[in-house]
């Protein structure tokens, strides 16, 4: 997906900077409450389920699933369209959005279901995006 | 309000007062509101209204891991929790719900994550900003549009079956003489248009169009010496799940639809059977499905067969979107007060495609990107 312009760059919050840092270090990091186990995103520094403030922060595993998309066909800043805005169903339970790279972005090659796995993309200086592609066998 | 008929059981500041750097704007009404429950011995599962000021009641709802039936986002300045405290007791005398957290959190000296706005506080530090916008989407037809695929895959449902929603409700905006666009349009038109969000084209988009509308309510008892047959109000129902469309609990249904039609329909204490005219935000092809589901008159999946038999359209048994809806008949960028339009006039008798004998309609609408949802049901029969 070339990119011929800088696409929009997030500005870390005290709660998100853990998660940011880890991209940074080529990880990507979820939260998990310590009372139910409960994995969740996006990050907050409490569970949302039994609303613990005991949660550690951990390592996932980088595996996800196509959970759905669109392609986006009409012009803009960063992208060259058309281009697939997906959200990916990732191991550890939660979900989140990204773009598929290593990967036509057509009806046909994103089929849903498709394992994949993460990579990092330098949006910035401070930020590296996660973004997926389909897994190697 | 009934004096005494509502108490304070749970009060808190946030952990720290004073210099909080470490903690954004939206997070000081988390740690208040966390400190809060605590004191009341309460989890986010026994809160079920939530109120705030200056930050989306839908971002804490999600933040929070709450499922209101009633959301209050007055903004008044300094004094909006007065206001809060005041509309929550009605709304608990009311019946619209029974715990209400007021939340309030301002990052006043070390401005972290200050912004506000629907999808939440923050700017370019907001949840969506850093966990949507890097992915390039382009306002509502690249985000509202993501779970339909998942749908369509869950339930076996065609881009045909999703363009003829748009095509049945262009034949009801033929009836109107105040619709954007008239003309008949088939499934192949929908599906040669212009491709804008793979699997949206254009037809399958709302308007972008000016305008505006407004209302009038009063006691019922006084309604009668007003010069237009009144409308009355059987039931109402609302709802907030999440300012991110990527963390919608199921991408096949929206949570907000199904809690804010649920408690319409036990207020009003109507069945399905006895809806005349239906109304739902279509501010793209797939939300009739999604409405008609949630609000139960479809089983999960079925809705796209309902409206290809053609129950929705004119002469069908439950007539949906008589104005031509988004997809045809306008769309400023708010539309529910076209809806709630539509359903007044469709109870006074004088809509332009009038469903006979209509006695009961149902406006039901979206906020956001499936983030909120508002039900409103009304009569005509005293």
């Amino acid at each position: 997906m070339p990119r011929e312009f800088k696409r929009f760059a997030p500005t870390p919050s005290p709660e998100t900077q853990h998660y940011w840092d880890g991209c940074k270090e080529g990880e990507l990091r979820l939260q998990r409450c310590d009372q139910c186990e409960h994995t969740y995103f996006p990050p907050r520094p409490f569970c949302p389920k039994c609303a613990s403030r005991e949660v550690s922060i951990y390592k996932a595993s980088g595996k996800a699933t196509l959970w759905s998309y669109v392609i986006h066909h009409r012009p803009m800043p960063g992208f060259k369209p058309p281009y697939a805005i997906a959200v990916v169903q990732l191991q550890e339970g939660p979900r989140m959005m990204t773009n598929i790279v290593e990967c036509e972005q057509t009806p046909e090659a994103l089929q849903l279901d498709m394992p994949l796995e993460v990579r990092f993309e330098s949006v910035s200086d401070d930020i590296n995006l996660p973004v997926f592609a389909p897994a190697q066998k | 309000m009934k004096p005494k008929s509502v108490a304070i059981v749970g009060a808190a500041e946030t952990t720290e007062l004073g210099k909080i750097p470490n903690l954004s704007q939206t997070q000081l009404h988390c740690d208040a509101a966390l400190n809060t429950m605590k004191d009341a011995g309460l989890g986010p599962g026994d809160i079920d209204g939530i109120a705030t000021a200056g930050e989306s009641p839908t971002n804490l709802a999600m933040l929070l891991g709450i499922t209101p039936t009633w959301v209050d986002g007055t903004s008044v300045g300094g004094c909006s929790f007065m206001l809060h405290v005041r509309h929550a007791a009605a709304a608990i005398n009311e019946g619209l719900c029974n715990t209400v957290l007021i939340t309030h959190g301002e990052s006043g000296k070390s401005r972290v994550g200050r912004g506000g706005g629907m999808r939440g506080g923050g700017g370019g530090s907001s949840l969506p900003a850093q966990f949507e916008m890097p992915y390039g989407p382009a306002g509502p037809p690249t985000l509202f549009t993501i779970p339909v695929l998942r749908y369509m895959k869950t339930y076996g449902i065609t881009e045909q079956q999703l363009a003829m929603v748009s095509v049945i409700q262009r034949e009801w905006a033929a009836k109107n003489p105040r619709a954007s666009y008239r003309d008949p349009i088939t499934v192949d038109d929908v599906l040669g248009s212009n491709m804008i969000a793979y699997p949206f084209r254009k037809l399958m988009c709302c308007l972008v169009t000016d305008g505006g509308g407004a209302l009038i309510l009063t006691r019922a008892d006084r309604a009668k010496d007003f010069p237009h047959k009144p409308v009355y109000i059987m039931g109402t129902g609302e709802s907030v799940e999440t300012p991110m469309v990527s963390q919608m609990e199921d991408f096949t249904s929206s949570k907000a639809f199904r809690v804010s039609g649920k408690k319409a329909f036990d207020e009003a204490g109507i069945s399905h059977g006895d809806v005349d005219h239906l109304m739902i935000y279509d501010a793209f092809a797939h939300l009739p499905l999604y409405g008609l589901e949630d609000l139960g008159f479809c089983k999960p999946g079925e809705a796209a067969g309902f409206i290809g038999d053609r129950n929705t359209a004119i002469g069908g048994k439950l007539p949906l979107n008589t104005n031509g809806g988004g997809l045809s008949y306008m769309h400023s960028g708010m539309y529910g007060m076209y809806a709630l339009q539509e359903s007044v006039r469709q109870m006074r008798g004088i809509a332009p495609a009038q469903v006979p004998d209509a006695k009961i309609s149902i406006a039901h609408g979206v906020g956001g990107m499936f983030a909120a949802s508002g039900t409103v049901i009304m009569t005509n029969e005293a």
